[in-house]
């Protein structure tokens, strides 16, 4: 059971990865904010050049 | 902090206890016999058809030798992997780009960068030779090359602080090698682009359905963009899943759309119009703002993807399919109707990405080496994550194979090889030994809800096909098929624009990077007008060529896919080069062969792939004899722009195999300069610095 909620656990960590949710909240705490609408906008403005550069393959 | 140190201490473990040792012996003696047995009957038998578990089996079994002795063989003796050294992530954590994470969030991270539609589309297209080919080297390639070339450039970037394959060519090998590295690459680009472009309008032309379906996906992704940015901020998992049942509504709205003649005439497209609204698309999500569509669409294909990879795998282990096709067909000897050429080299050009990728060695030394915690998790990041790439790749060979040969051969045939028309077309098939009827035609196509499945050339309504038999049969039965016809549709076109999209956008960077060089306002990101024409410049390149493809009388896709495919595996000829170079200044020259080996066969086959199609005197494989042929046939309007793009064609292949060879010798050069001791060996690895995660773990 434990290792079923690990497994769980790092899953869930992945898709947040993937999905970019992990790392706005770093920046959250990076930069001492809650989140909200600037608080994302700030964010993308950050990112949008890092994340522009990222290839995807083929 | 994100590390995970239990398997690491389990692998560095003292001797195993002699039960433990003969009990893996055992174990592994099993995996062996079941490898040899399931690749021998996929080898050998011919009477029948065989079942699709031969190929899953075979498949596992050389992950897991491949995984377990040979990388760990290279991980040991010529990489010395140090779980001692830290890496950038740790050194230059900024909480931004350098991040120590979790091997199994970087696997998952790296995982989702690397599988695109290549190991779908290539496949299938090679599936023309039969089954075996195909998977022979796609499991044979993936182990002794894809999977190495992966694993080491990803070490070396780690040990550089993370540099880029470019940089890495530049530093080892020379600065011919950063700039064909660089050439490579935008080059692959643009025709990747093209082609993936191609795919798309090939899956859509005449389908109202699918048209819709993908049309909807816009909405969808701007909606998705303004629920992230006011109303849910960062809440991308949710929204994503939001997406995705929207995108089922779309789907089921399609059937409707292609039912509804009003709707249906809007969203019945000829290729040429699908092509344009295409080009626009690309040009548009290139200038707007990232947040807006190009990330919300992202997001919804990565949740696409890694859904109905995960569903087609179960759905293959579920139903254990049939393979109706054989394992070699008559066309090994170069005439085959979906793609000219031999079986040496074209389908080892044309499967590309799921045995080898040049394009993996960019992301594995681009955001992944910045995330690695610990030297030894590079074996499972960089090999084992292509080892799931290979299996995407047996999964299409898979879906391809299990369509009756008739049915898969009449869908990727374009009109002008077999006739114009469902009776020519069915004729020509069937007199290849390869029986389909008309009838059998038109029944599939009202099965799947389109008006015809004839010349769908480009792999991917042949993989919808046959994920859709593949799926109906394990969810719903036939009455759903062509829903499942329409998901799969949706699901390569989903990503294959995100490719577009974001491709068009890295292209662009570069392009203006290149740039500022000459003017510095030009490579400034910010600035509109540097923006707008580099956008044009970069969606005007590969708009070019899928206008070309479009047109194209054998289908386009017989012309730019061997062309993407020699690009992306001459770029995994420069990555191998760099990896080589570095291999013999380590002064590990003896090992130098588990790069040199899968070097050499990229060598043969790329350049040999490059003479046919530059000089071969066949009109369906050569390009300047296409160009010969064309000028002296009867001439219409359009006969001089395809002579032009035919030579252009050669002209761009002839370059990126001159640019390559430059390498190669700059390469060959260094390496007999630092074994004759002409030239110290020297890397340019960041220096050694003692992890602090070892101190923590006591």
């Amino acid at each position: 059971m434990i290792r079923l909620l690990h497994a769980a656990r790092i899953l869930l960590a992945t898709l947040r990865e993937i999905f970019d949710e992990a790392a706005y909240s770093r920046f959250l705490s990076r930069v001492q904010m809650t989140s909200s609408p600037a608080a994302y906008a700030a964010f993308w403005r950050e990112r949008e050049s890092a994340e522009s550069r990222r290839p995807k393959c083929c | 902090m994100w590390v995970e140190f239990r398997s690491e201490i389990r692998h560095n473990a003292p001797a195993e206890t002699k039960m433990n040792k003969f009990l893996s012996v055992v174990v592994w003696g099993m995996v062996v016999a079941a490898g040899t047995l399931a690749v021998g009957v996929v080898a050998i038998r011919r009477a029948e058809p065989i079942n699709a578990m031969w190929l899953v089996v075979a498949a596992v079994c050389s992950y897991a030798l491949g995984y377990r002795f040979y990388s760990k063989f290279i991980a040991a003796k010529i990489l010395a992997l140090d779980s001692l050294r830290a890496t950038p992530a740790e050194r230059l954590e900024n909480g931004r780009d350098f991040l120590v994470t979790n091997k199994w969030v970087v696997f998952g991270h790296h995982f989702a960068a690397i599988a695109g539609p290549g190991p779908l589309v290539g496949p299938v297209l090679a599936a023309q030779f039969g089954y075996l080919p195909g998977t022979l080297w796609v499991l044979a390639g993936a182990v002794f090359a894809g999977c190495v070339q992966d694993f080491v450039i990803l070490l070396f970037s780690v040990r550089r602080d993370g540099k880029s394959l470019t940089e890495m060519a530049k530093e080892e090998v020379g600065r011919i090698g950063g700039f064909v590295a660089y050439a490579a690459v935008i080059a692959i680009l643009v025709i990747l682009l093209a082609v993936a472009a191609l795919i798309v309008v090939n899956a859509l032309k005449d389908s109202p359905w699918g048209t819709f379906t993908i049309a909807m996906t816009i909405p969808i992704a701007l909606i998705m963009g303004l629920y992230l940015r006011r109303i849910r901020p960062g809440k991308v998992l949710e929204v994503s899943v939001l997406g995705f049942i929207l995108v089922l509504l779309a789907i089921w709205g399609g059937q409707w759309a292609s039912q509804t003649p009003a709707v249906a005439r809007v969203f019945t497209l000829r290729a040429p119009s699908l092509a344009i609204l295409i080009i626009v698309y690309g040009f548009a999500a290139s200038a707007l703002p990232v947040w807006l569509l190009l990330a919300p669409r992202d997001y919804l294909s990565t949740f696409v993807k890694l859904g109905t990879i995960g569903l087609l795998a179960i759905g293959i282990v579920a139903l254990h399919p049939t393979l109706h096709m054989p394992a070699l067909t008559r066309f090994v000897d170069g005439t085959g109707p979906v793609f000219a050429g031999k079986i040496f080299p074209f389908a080892f050009i044309t499967i590309a990405c799921g045995a080898i990728s040049g394009f993996h060695s960019l992301i594995s030394s681009g955001t992944t080496p910045k995330l690695i915690a610990r030297e030894t998790e590079t074996r499972m990041v960089g090999y084992g994550a292509m080892m799931a790439e290979s299996a995407v790749a047996i999964m299409a060979i898979t879906a391809a194979c299990v369509l009756q040969p008739g049915v898969y051969f009449a869908i990727n045939s374009p009109a002008g090889v077999v006739g114009q028309g469902a009776a020519a077309a069915t004729a020509t098939i069937s007199s290849w030994g390869f029986p389909v009827t008309a009838a059998d035609m038109q029944a599939l196509a009202h099965a799947v809800g389109e008006q015809t499945l004839l010349n769908r050339t480009g792999g991917a309504p042949a993989f919808a096909v046959g994920m859709a038999h593949i799926f109906s049969q394990s969810l719903g039965g036939q009455a759903v098929m062509a829903l499942w016809y329409h998901f799969a549709v949706m699901f390569e076109a989903l990503f294959i624009l995100t490719i577009l999209d974001a491709g068009t956008r890295v292209a662009r960077f570069m392009i203006q990077d290149a740039l500022g060089h000459v003017y510095q306002p030009l490579g400034r990101t910010s600035w509109y007008p540097s923006t707008l024409a580099t956008s044009a410049l970069i969606v005007g390149a590969w708009g070019y060529f899928l206008w070309q493809g479009v047109r194209d009388p054998l289908g386009g896709i017989n012309s730019l896919w061997p062309l993407f495919g020699i690009a992306n595996q001459l770029l995994a000829t420069v990555a191998l080069c760099v990896a080589t170079t570095i291999i013999i200044k380590m002064h590990r020259t003896r090992y130098a062969l588990v790069t040199l080996l899968p070097l050499a066969w990229l060598v043969a086959v790329t350049f040999t792939a490059s003479w046919h199609k530059v000089l071969d005197p066949n009109p369906r494989v050569g390009f300047l004899a296409q160009a010969k042929a064309l000028a002296m046939g009867p001439a219409t309007a359009a006969t001089p722009r395809l002579i032009f793009n035919n030579r252009l064609d050669a002209a761009v292949t002839a370059a990126l195999v001159v640019l390559v060879a430059l390498v190669l010798i700059e390469s060959v050069r260094q390496w007999s300069a630092v074994l004759a001791g002409r030239e110290g060996a020297m890397v340019k690895e960041a220096p050694f610095v003692m992890t602090r995660l070892a101190e923590e773990r006591g």
